[in-house]
């Protein structure tokens, strides 16, 4: 298999059931940019810059009330070292390409989790030499679909009766929120959830720019400190 | 179209998005892909981003539900709570099905608001 049919192979990822899963969340989340007031460049550029939705609504929502650069950029962070384990795993599969180093470092950015889990499942079956393409066709075909079901929710959302554009808003905390469940591993993962959502409405009331990062290293920490001890 | 508050207007936006965007979150994915292997993915320092990550989404999602912004806004506070609820349920009651969860939770928004507003 060339460089360039694995490339191409990769961009199906576009139609996968993860990804169009995916697409039914970003419909909501170009909904709730337009609500906060991006523009729709802005609302494009996010997907771009970050990969990874659940941080796009973290970093929307903090421009919008006007937090500061580095209340949302340490928020964002937060939300994003999962990356790292992430890419650790994934890592194995990237490797052996015959190319330089730094072509592994620009195909990490599609390292998130629609198209990492896709890739799991995919890259063992492509042959060693192409696997890094491959992956990047996958991350690029999943990135033109995001972009696609952004601009889709964005358009629509000013476009459609208001409680069609409530529905659309709607679907995506409930998506983060189930997806969340479904994906918890340990007694923290639920614990942390049920405290995110128990400490964030008193935190905004109390620290507003500052809630969602209060919010994540209190309730987490707790999370966590009772996950250990439940489980000694 | 309204532009974003403060600091978040320069570059039309786009050089904030990329600083608190780009750049504090893409170290992470290097750091794996060039440390990687030195680090167990399974450590209790993991366990913890986790469940910090997780206490920031869910908290984003609780201040959604909550505190609602514009189209959202026009339902009340009992439809809002309630079609939350049923989402749950729903997605509990079809062994974890994600699909059944916010398809129902979000019919249930729409049918409580005929009813309830």
């Amino acid at each position: 298999m060339t460089r360039m049919r694995a490339f191409w192979r990769g961009t199906l990822a576009l139609y996968s059931v993860p990804a169009l899963v995916l697409y039914a969340g970003i419909l909501g989340y170009g909904a709730f940019a337009r609500e906060v007031g991006l523009t729709l460049g802005q609302a494009l550029a996010l997907p771009i810059f970050l990969q990874a939705l659940p941080a796009q609504v973290v970093l929307a929502d903090h421009a919008a009330r006007g937090a500061s650069l580095a209340a949302a950029a340490l928020a964002v962070s937060l939300t994003a070292v999962r990356f790292l384990p992430m890419t650790v795993v994934i890592m194995p599969w990237l490797r052996g390409h015959g190319g330089p180093r730094w072509h592994e470092l620009l195909v990490v950015h599609f390292v998130a989790v629609t198209v990492w889990i896709e890739g799991l499942r995919r890259l063992p079956t492509a042959p060693a030499e192409v696997r890094l393409v491959y992956y990047l066709g996958m991350g690029a075909g999943v990135l033109a679909g995001t972009l696609a079901s952004t601009a889709l929710g964005y358009l629509a959302a000013g476009a459609v009766p208001s409680w069609m554009a409530a529905a659309l808003l709607f679907t995506m905390p409930l998506t983060f929120l189930l997806a969340m469940i479904e994906t918890a591993r340990s007694r923290a993962d639920y614990f942390a959830i049920v405290a995110g959502v128990l400490f964030a409405p008193p935190a905004y009331i109390w620290m507003p720019g500052f809630d969602l990062l209060v919010t994540g290293l209190v309730g987490g920490t707790i999370a966590w400190a009772f996950g250990r001890w439940r489980r000694s | 179209m309204s532009s974003l508050p403060g600091v978040w207007g320069m570059w039309g936006g786009y050089l904030p998005f990329f600083i608190a965007g780009f750049m504090a979150s893409e170290p992470w994915r290097w750091a794996g892909a060039l440390i990687g292997r030195d680090l167990d993915p399974n450590s209790q320092v993991f366990v913890w981003v986790r469940a910090v990550s997780s206490a920031i989404v869910a908290g984003l999602v609780a201040r959604i539900v909550v505190f609602p912004t514009g189209a959202l806004a026009a339902m009340s506070a009992p439809t809002r709570y309630g079609a939350a609820v049923i989402g749950i349920a729903a997605f509990f009651a079809f062994r974890k099905s994600l699909g059944a969860g916010v398809a129902m939770g979000t019919l249930a928004l729409l049918f409580l608001h005929a009813v309830l507003g």
